[in-house]
């Protein structure tokens, strides 16, 4: 861990979507604290770093990531993965509760704040289990979990399938005023599932996750928030018809936010064609139709934020005959390279994209992250948006399971610096 | 994505046939000599002496990760009658169907000095993974995954309705039943087309039809009558018990009644259409035993044919693989005689 040292960025396309700001400009820290922004800073004794031809962006919020600690099933530590966060240019990330053991203790939330903090590379925030072990039977100790720094409650992609359970979870969390999150997946629907239900499954023979799956479980999920005023936000929509939904309480002024993952913006049905078992994720790439919605979606904003659903697997997980292959991507490595393809690709303006990566995904989460704010803690990243990298060489988290590992992508996190510290610097 | 096509995983560099994973991917001029090369096999039963020498010294592994008895005895059948050495391994699918243990066990049997792999597993893609995980030399064999595909059923199938039709233009071909969890439908599907079938019908409840099966190019009919009607070739499929267990269906009468075939129902086809099933047959369930045992009723001859097709398919895989060692071999000796 670094000391807080001094920093005097300069001469950086400094762009925060939060102010609309884009302009090149000089930014200091001081105490580990941004203390300003502006032409021609004068910082004496401060180190200095040289962003001429760099952009410098607040650090990237990730709404959605599995970590391998306390887990069995996946690979790594949280120091590597924290590691891959830094190198990508995120300093915050959201953690999903379904660990095992399940985050529905504060032993185990203690355990993963203890060992993210001693890593010292990201802020881990972890989302509390919402029922007990995940079980959907029992309510979990929101409050207590929430004042152990859980910064959500979610029952992850186990959809409490009880409605009245649902209905009493809800209640005892706007009681507190928790943010609740949902994957929305109806159980028996999707049961055995792997694929999209859709030709390519269909032709395949896999077992199909139909999209109705997700938008009955999103419509039953929206009726209760409705009724109990719970906060609420939607992990890794999926499919047009939940964009509808989501846009249709939008308009009724429900209090709902929501996101998709990077690869739902980029990849569809076909890429699990030949049995590609990297494509392999829950819930499924769908038509090429539904990617082009959930585009539009986040161009407009209704959709708020791009996650990387990150999902660190061992190389045995995908070693095996598509159904009996683990869904996931591990995707802290390339969260911000594959928006900026999007970018590059001219599916998303860069100002939105970068918001859909820093602000809006912290105001989902209710975190005071994602903008450059004066006097707080920076959190930013300087990257190379005119940089290209084939992502496989110089990966950092320890899945390898990535369908880009040998696809040439723009841009590089330089530096990135998280609550004061540098957590990542390269040439 | 680097992955290779599947046409790459079923063909040599000059086009012949090295892998048969699944219909899909290959050319229909193959389909064609699968079925001439069977031709010639079929009589090799009749025979006093029931062997060819082609698979002579070859060792031949059933690896089967899914019980299925019939399946198994036709194709040992088929590589002995080539000459081969046969092992059968009736793999528990509980010990051995993930990850690193099925690769381990591939491993094993590749020290054995395997020429062939007859793979029948329950999960769909289970060939298309060994055929990319194994050794090269190694020739991979489809005898049914998951739901995915029964290419060697399709091709038997397609012997036979050539044998009694003749050839496919023109033909109209009704496949009934359970099309949603069969992977005998899908290579039809596929093979049909590919060959130039004029019409190819899936029969069935919505309950028993895949979602956008008409992407297949197969023709949707929800009535018996209409799937019937003119056709030229009936397909009845094997409907497994435990669907009535998940609200698939009400139960086997109701199916009988609406989907059955029957000699009655039988008139509204073409006069000299003939009845195949893949079997085992459910009598009463999905078939009439009088049209099972009627004289349109062609499901022996499928099974006769079954062995031809398969020792075509073997020999054209091992063959086709020669030819390519051969080749590398010839290129080799030339290379070094550049140098």
């Amino acid at each position: 861990m670094q000391p807080h040292a001094d920093l005097l960025i300069r001469k950086a396309r400094v762009i925060d979507p939060a102010t609309g700001r884009d302009e090149i400009a000089d930014l200091l820290i001081e105490d580990g604290r941004l203390s300003r922004i502006g032409a021609s800073l004068d910082a004496p004794g401060a180190e200095l770093f040289d962003a001429e031809g760099l952009w410098l962006i607040p650090g990237l919020v990730d709404t959605c990531v599995r970590l391998p600690e306390p887990a069995s099933g996946r690979t790594g530590t949280l120091a590597s993965e924290t590691r891959a966060a830094a190198a990508g240019g995120i300093t915050h990330m959201a953690a999903l509760p379904d660990t095992d053991p399940v985050a529905d203790n504060p032993a185990v939330v203690r355990l993963i704040r203890e060992r993210a903090i001693k890593a010292g590379l990201a802020r881990v925030m972890p989302i509390a289990a919402m029922t007990q072990g995940l079980a959907g039977s029992q309510l979990s100790e929101m409050q207590t979990l929430k004042e152990m720094g859980c910064i959500a409650v979610s029952n992850a992609g186990y959809p409490v399938q009880d409605t009245l359970i649902l209905k009493r979870c809800l209640e005892y969390a706007a009681t507190f005023n928790l943010l609740v999150i949902f994957r929305p997946q109806d159980a028996a629907l999707s049961a055995g599932g792997c694929a999209h239900e859709g030709p390519v499954s269909t032709r395949l023979g896999l077992p199909g996750i139909p999209a109705v799956a997700e938008t009955i479980d999103m419509a039953r999920i929206l009726l209760l928030v409705a009724e109990t005023g719970v906060r609420a936000h939607f992990h890794q929509l999926s499919c047009a018809d939940s964009v509808a939904l989501l846009r249709d309480a939008r308009a009724r002024g429900l209090p709902v936010t929501a996101d998709t993952s990077i690869h739902h913006l980029l990849l569809d049905q076909h890429a699990v064609a030949g049995f590609n078992s990297l494509c392999h994720i829950n819930p499924p790439l769908r038509r090429s139709e539904d990617r082009d919605a959930l585009l539009a979606a986040v161009a407009d904003g209704t959709l708020d934020a791009i996650c990387s659903q990150h999902t660190p697997l061992g190389a045995s997980a995908k070693l095996a005959p598509f159904p009996a292959t683990s869904a996931g991507i591990s995707g802290l490595d390339t969260l911000l390279s594959l928006t900026l393809k999007l970018v590059e690709d001219g599916q998303l303006p860069l100002m939105r994209a970068l918001d859909a990566l820093t602000q809006a995904p912290a105001r989902c989460l209710g975190v005071p992250a994602g903008n450059l704010e004066y006097g707080r803690l920076a959190s930013l990243c300087v990257v190379d948006g005119a940089a290209r990298r084939v992502p496989g060489e110089g990966w950092h988290s320890a899945g390898r399971n990535s369908p880009w590992l040998e696809t040439s992508l723009p841009g590089a996190a330089r530096l990135t610096v998280c609550e004061g510290k540098i957590t990542w610097q390269s040439a | 994505m680097s992955d290779p096509s599947p046409d790459n995983l079923q063909l040599t560099g000059t086009g012949r046939l090295r892998n048969f994973i699944g219909i899909e991917g290959l050319p229909r001029h193959i389909l064609e000599e699968i079925l001439d090369t069977a031709a010639s096999f079929v009589d090799v039963g009749d025979r006093a002496i029931k062997k060819v020498p082609l698979l002579r010294g070859k060792t031949v592994f059933n690896l089967f990760f899914e019980p299925s008895t019939r399946t198994r005895t036709t194709f040992e059948l088929a590589a002995k009658r080539l000459s081969a050495d046969v092992l059968n391994m009736d793999i528990a699918r509980s010990s051995t169907s993930k990850g690193e243990s099925l690769m381990d066990m591939l491993r094993n049997l590749e020290a054995m000095s395997a020429d062939m792999f007859i793979v029948r597993h329950g999960d769909s893609g289970a060939a298309d993974y060994i055929a990319r995980h194994a050794t090269p030399d190694v020739a991979i064999i489809n005898a049914g995954d998951g739901r995915h595909a029964h290419p060697t059923q399709a091709m038997l199938d397609m012997y036979t309705i050539r044998h009694y039709k003749g050839g496919f233009a023109g033909l109209k071909v009704a496949i009934i039943g359970d099309i949603l969890h069969s992977r005998v439908a899908r290579s039809q599907i596929r093979a049909l087309t590919l060959l130039g079938a004029e019409e190819v019908r899936v029969v069935a409840p919505r309950t028993l039809l895949p979602a956008d099966i008409e992407s297949m190019g197969a023709i949707v009919c929800t009535r018996l009558e209409d799937g019937l009607r003119d056709a030229d070739v009936v397909i009845a499929l094997r409907l497994q018990k435990e669907r009535m267990d998940s609200a698939l269906l009400p139960s086997e009468s109701e199916f009988f009644r609406l989907y059955g075939l029957t000699s009655e129902r039988l008139l509204a086809t073409h006069p000299d259409a003939i009845v195949m099933h893949p079997g085992p047959i459910n009598r009463g369930v999905e078939i009439a035993s009088e049209v099972a045992d009627g004289e349109r009723s062609v499901i022996l001859h499928q099974v006769t044919f079954g062995i031809a097709v398969r020792m075509a398919v073997m020999s054209m895989c091992m063959s086709g693989r020669e030819t390519e060692r051969d080749d590398s071999q010839t290129q080799g000796r030339s290379n070094a005689t550049t140098r």
